[in-house]
């Protein structure tokens, strides 16, 4: 299913149960592994795959039919108790949160979405969220839908709106920690979706190791303040040799 | 409460369970983790000269109960960057022993005493990796370049040097001799053993480098025997790996002849609290055994039976 022109969403049965928030490894054979968040836990279970890197390209344009494996899901999942949730996705960042979301919705939980990305025809499962959320507001960098600018000036104007007992980030760090520093005006707890280098996915390769935790068995969802005492939180990730680089 | 303590390279560890090299130890924050999680040593990833990449995924293979296969491939960030992670992991008081691994005698004497320089208390020479050509066990395997690697490693350094041992070898102990008569402090025995695992409808190895190395509770025995021999052929202190995961398993390899432990595949499958929960363990069952001090029955094993 294709999502956005650099986005698609792959669909699979596979039986391990798995909840919102936990993530899978994929191997596409011959070529390499990588951790995918699920963004449908049910059955048949999905991973939404934004291209960026070279193997995340050509698992787009794999044929029909090819077989790939699967191990997981590890990782932990979102407490879907709060009852009044802003979600806040920036890009590819809502893949994670929409089954979340549906799975809070579904329970009772009252959502409401803010989700950002580079230009509207980038903007991801926006109609999935709306049929779940009281309110969906969007945000693009060009301005050709909903607030022209970042997702996060929507954000803090929603937390100022209406009172929440959590926010759900998931996207780039730099845009979570403004969501952090808005809701942390208005005392709300955030949690955020956090993404790593991964080999094992065991907790024991230290390839995602972020201060002191691993995000593959620690998290990958974290509550705020966990992260924001960690140096490299928002500024340097570790590339495949374990060296810190600028994120 | 049995005394833990055990001595071995010029300093006393409060316990004899190390964490393994290659788990947890590319950070310093890991390494710092894991020694307040409760790990008597920890011991760092290998480092090399130059950042590494190591091999794409897969790079591990899991089975449900008794190990792990794995082929990382050596990724390391470089003795240039490595430094901050071990005074990280030093200004929380850890006992670090620094592991390195190269190409040759002279790399392996560049490497140590850089790695030396941070102030590690110890060194470990990787001689074992099975699966990166011409490094690891590409040299371990052979009892003359270990001897050269060792001794051109104890010229470039003051502090203790410890030997870590292949196991995919037909005469494992000889390796040790060679690394004792070249002057190394201790040896560490085993690395992982050679494997492979292959997926039945692709037709294909699953590890991307296809040859791993086989870790955890199935090659507990191998490691064991690997142990008993080094015992009856090295005067030198031995650090006993593979597969520990309750205190018999520690309270064995001490009776094969082990001063300490190390584990790795243990923390991935029970998690960091292992360290705690093993020390707790292993004290209440020496206690039941009424030993009470774990050194007392280093190598305890080998004045009843004397398997060859």
């Amino acid at each position: 299913m294709v999502e956005t022109p650099n986005t698609v969403t792959l669909r699979f049965r596979y039986a391990p149960p798995a909840g919102p928030g936990q993530f899978v490894m994929i191997w596409i054979p011959g070529d390499d592994e990588l951790p995918m968040s699920l963004s449908y836990t049910g059955d048949p279970k999905g991973v939404t795959i934004k291209a960026m890197g070279d193997t995340s390209r050509r698992t787009l344009s794999l044929p029909v039919g090819t077989l790939v494996g699967i191990r997981g899901p590890y990782g932990n999942q979102f407490d879907l108790d709060p009852r009044r949730i802003l979600a806040v996705g920036g890009g590819s960042g809502t893949a994670v949160l929409a089954p979340a979301a549906e799975a809070a919705a579904q329970r009772g939980s009252r959502i409401v979405a803010a989700l950002g990305a580079t230009t509207a025809p980038e903007l991801l499962f926006v109609d999935r969220m709306k049929a779940i959320s009281e309110k969906v507001e969007v945000a693009t960098d060009d301005g050709s839908r909903g607030h022209h600018g970042f997702v996060t000036d929507v954000s803090r104007r929603l937390l100022a709106e209406q009172p929440f007992d959590a926010v759900w980030t998931c996207g780039p760090e730099v845009m979570m920690k403004k969501v952090i520093s808005a809701a942390d005006e208005r005392r709300v707890p955030v949690f955020c979706s956090m993404e790593r280098q991964m080999k094992c996915a065991l907790g024991m390769c230290d390839a995602c190791a972020l201060g002191p935790y691993h995000v593959c068995t620690d998290g990958p969802v974290f509550p705020a303040s966990r992260l924001t005492p960690i140096a490299e939180f928002g500024r340097t990730k570790r590339d495949s040799s374990g060296r810190r680089v600028p994120l | 409460m049995a005394d833990l303590r055990t001595t071995l390279v010029g300093h006393t560890f409060r316990n004899p369970l190390w964490l393994a090299s290659g788990i947890w130890g590319e950070s310093g924050n890991s390494l710092k983790g894991a020694w307040e999680a409760g790990a008597g040593g920890v011991v760092t990833k290998s480092i090399g000269s130059q950042p590494r990449m190591g091999y794409p995924n897969p790079t591990v293979v899991t089975y449900e109960k008794w190990g792990m296969l794995n082929a990382m491939g050596l990724p390391n960030p470089g003795i240039e960057e490595y430094p901050q992670e071990i005074g990280i992991a030093r200004s929380a008081g850890a006992a670090v022993i620094g592991s390195v691994f190269g190409a040759d005698a002279e790399e392996f004497a560049q490497l140590a005493a850089r790695m030396a320089a941070t102030g590690v208390l110890a060194l470990e020479l990787n001689l074992s990796c099975p699966h990166a050509k011409g490094l690891g066990s590409g040299i371990g395997q052979d009892p003359d370049q270990v001897r050269e690697v060792v001794r051109a490693v104890k010229r470039a350094v003051k502090i203790p040097v410890i030997a870590k041992i292949t196991p995919n070898h037909y005469d494992v102990a000889s390796l040790a001799q060679a690394a004792e008569s070249a002057g190394a402090d201790a040896i560490s025995a085993i690395n992982t053993v050679r494997a492979l695992a292959i997926d039945v409808r692709l037709r294909r190895p699953v590890l991307a480098h296809g040859l791993g190395g086989l870790s955890g509770p199935a090659i507990k025995p191998i490691g064991l025997a690997c142990v008993w021999q080094i015992y009856e052929r090295v005067r030198i202190p031995i650090i006993g790996i593979g597969g520990i995961e309750h205190a018999d398993d520690v309270i064995e390899y001490v009776l094969a002849g082990a001063r300490a432990v190390q584990l790795g595949t243990a923390v991935a499958f029970r998690g960091i609290g292992i360290f705690s929960g093993l020390a707790k363990e292993l004290s209440e069952r020496l206690d039941a055994l009424k030993v009470h001090r774990l050194e007392e029955i280093v190598g305890g094993a080998h004045t009843t039976a004397t398997p060859q």
